[in-house]
């Protein structure tokens, strides 16, 4: 009798299929909480500093001179504390995983679509200290 | 008297995916004595405490260990929660609960199938690691993670499960409970395991308790012992009772496991159907000052972070016991008198987690 705990399931194996599935062919499970990647959006960043500042592992770098904005992608561990914080939404997570790189390489966005809106303020701001 | 070897057993051992090597006297085929030395993994993570904001060391508490990472992080926010005086609303500490508890499930999960491959029972090992696979799905479904879950902060936790995955986790835990409740009578009642685990590498009450044994290892031995009746997190509310057997060997700590896979059931099922309304986190202000020893139960025992802050944004010192240092010297007091092809069993009976060890 005792050896035959098995049996039940053993029977059930050969009657269930696979309980692994064809991945690539058969794209994984994810959820839509599923913490894969940061996205970065250059055209909305205001540059100010709340990501870099919240970031556990210093993945991610800010030059408001320069309009940086770098993620090394090798330190970042997609904890999500920069999506929370992020007061303008312009960082966002996906949900699949970065693909696997063969060299380390920071990523680097240039925060281009800001200039805009920083002249339309300082006249603003001008105005009221005149 | 036969002639005595010396046969290393890792830090590279197949039944062993992280590194701990093990100098095993023989005499002919029996182990004598057994001398362990760690020190492979070190990471440093304690001394992270310094450079990392105290709200941000969660993330690396968390990343202590990959099996009872929500714990860690859980042991760590208490105890700064503790310095800091902050009260956990009543829905974050359920949350945590129900977390912890998903955590001990993979966890012995994980265990119960590496248990079976290291006594050769292949398809007991897949059929573990595939119920584990549930649990996985639930937390990526919950937390975004699977492994690494991320949700827990000083002052609360940082995702809310929603009512209905709440109500959809209670559906499921009953057919999840029968898959375990017939994978756990393998265990507990198959004659080739009970052969090959009845009366191995066993420890008893007193050595056990001097040794400093922590949870199932200790438990199995009949020592009483378990973090989670003084009622941390919501345990308080929920009726807990610890798993105990007396045996010692290395069939009473599979049982052990077995049983807290069903309690875990039992815990979650309880916090799921008590889930009061409310926060799940309260705004956390200014730095802490003062030192704690905060204590929760891991899978594999009670773990301790010690916690002292200064008052500035980062801590002075985090000291990390973790349940695995506690229980290497049970193990090499279970290791003689077993034979060599025992010793992946009993090793692994004690459930070792180098990382944790090593932090």
């Amino acid at each position: 009798m005792g050896i035959f705990q098995m049996t039940k399931t053993v029977l059930r194996n050969i009657a269930g299929g696979p309980a692994t599935r064809q991945y690539p062919a058969v794209p994984a499970r994810t959820s839509p909480l599923t913490r894969g990647h940061v996205v970065f959006d250059p055209s909305t960043c205001r540059s100010c500093n709340i990501c870099s500042r919240k970031c556990p592992c210093e993945a991610i770098r800010i030059d408001k001179e320069e309009k940086i904005w770098e993620i090394d992608r090798m330190r970042c561990i997609a904890c999500g504390d920069c999506v929370e914080s992020c007061p303008f939404g312009s960082v966002t997570m996906e949900q699949d995983y970065f693909p696997p790189v063969m060299e380390h390489a920071v990523e680097r966005y240039t925060i281009t679509y800001v200039k805009p809106e920083k002249p339309a303020k300082k006249p603003v701001e001008e105005d009221t200290g005149a | 008297m036969s002639e005595r070897i010396i046969v290393p057993f890792g830090p590279q051992h197949p039944v062993l995916p992280e590194p701990i090597h093990i100098d095993l006297v023989l005499e002919d085929e029996t182990v004598v004595e057994a001398i362990p030395s760690i020190g492979y993994i070190h990471r440093g993570l304690e001394q992270l405490v310094q450079k990392r904001e105290y709200t941000e060391y969660v993330y690396v508490a968390e990343r202590i260990c990959g099996i009872c990472s929500f714990i860690h992080a859980l042991c760590y926010s208490q105890g700064i929660e503790h310095i800091m005086e902050v009260e956990v609303p009543d829905r974050a500490r359920y949350l945590r609960t129900i977390w912890s508890e998903c955590s001990r499930l993979h966890s012995h999960l994980l265990w119960l199938g590496l248990f079976a491959d290291s006594m050769g029972f292949e398809n007991l090992f897949m059929r573990s690691w595939q119920l584990r696979e549930s649990v996985l799905d639930v937390f990526e479904d919950t937390t975004g993670g699977r492994i690494i879950q991320g949700t827990c902060k000083i002052g609360g936790v940082r995702r809310d499960i929603e009512q209905e995955k709440l109500d959809e986790m209670h559906r499921t835990l009953d057919p999840f409970e029968e898959k375990c409740r017939d994978l756990g009578d393998v265990f507990l009642n198959d004659e080739t395991v009970k052969y090959r685990l009845q009366g191995l590498g066993v420890i008893s009450k007193d050595e056990a308790y001097a040794l400093g044994a922590a949870g199932p290892t200790a438990r199995a031995s009949g020592v009483a012992m378990d973090h989670r009746e003084t009622g941390y997190a919501a345990y308080g509310d929920l009726g807990f009772k610890p798993v105990v057997e007396t045996a010692g060997d290395c069939y009473a700590r599979c049982a052990v496991r077995v049983k807290e896979v069903y309690a875990s059931i039992d815990l979650i099922r309880k916090a799921i159907e008590g889930m009061p309304d409310g926060a799940i986190d309260v705004k956390v202000k200014g730095t802490p000052n003062g030192e704690f020893f905060s204590r929760a139960e891991q899978p594999r025992g009670e773990v301790v972070h010690y916690l002292k802050a200064n008052g500035t944004k980062h801590l002075a010192r985090a000291r990390i016991r973790t349940p695995t240092l506690a229980n290497i010297p049970p193990l090499v007091k279970m290791l003689p008198g077993a034979q060599l092809a025992d010793v992946p069993v009993v090793v692994l009976s004690i459930d070792p987690c180098i990382s944790c060890t090593e932090r």
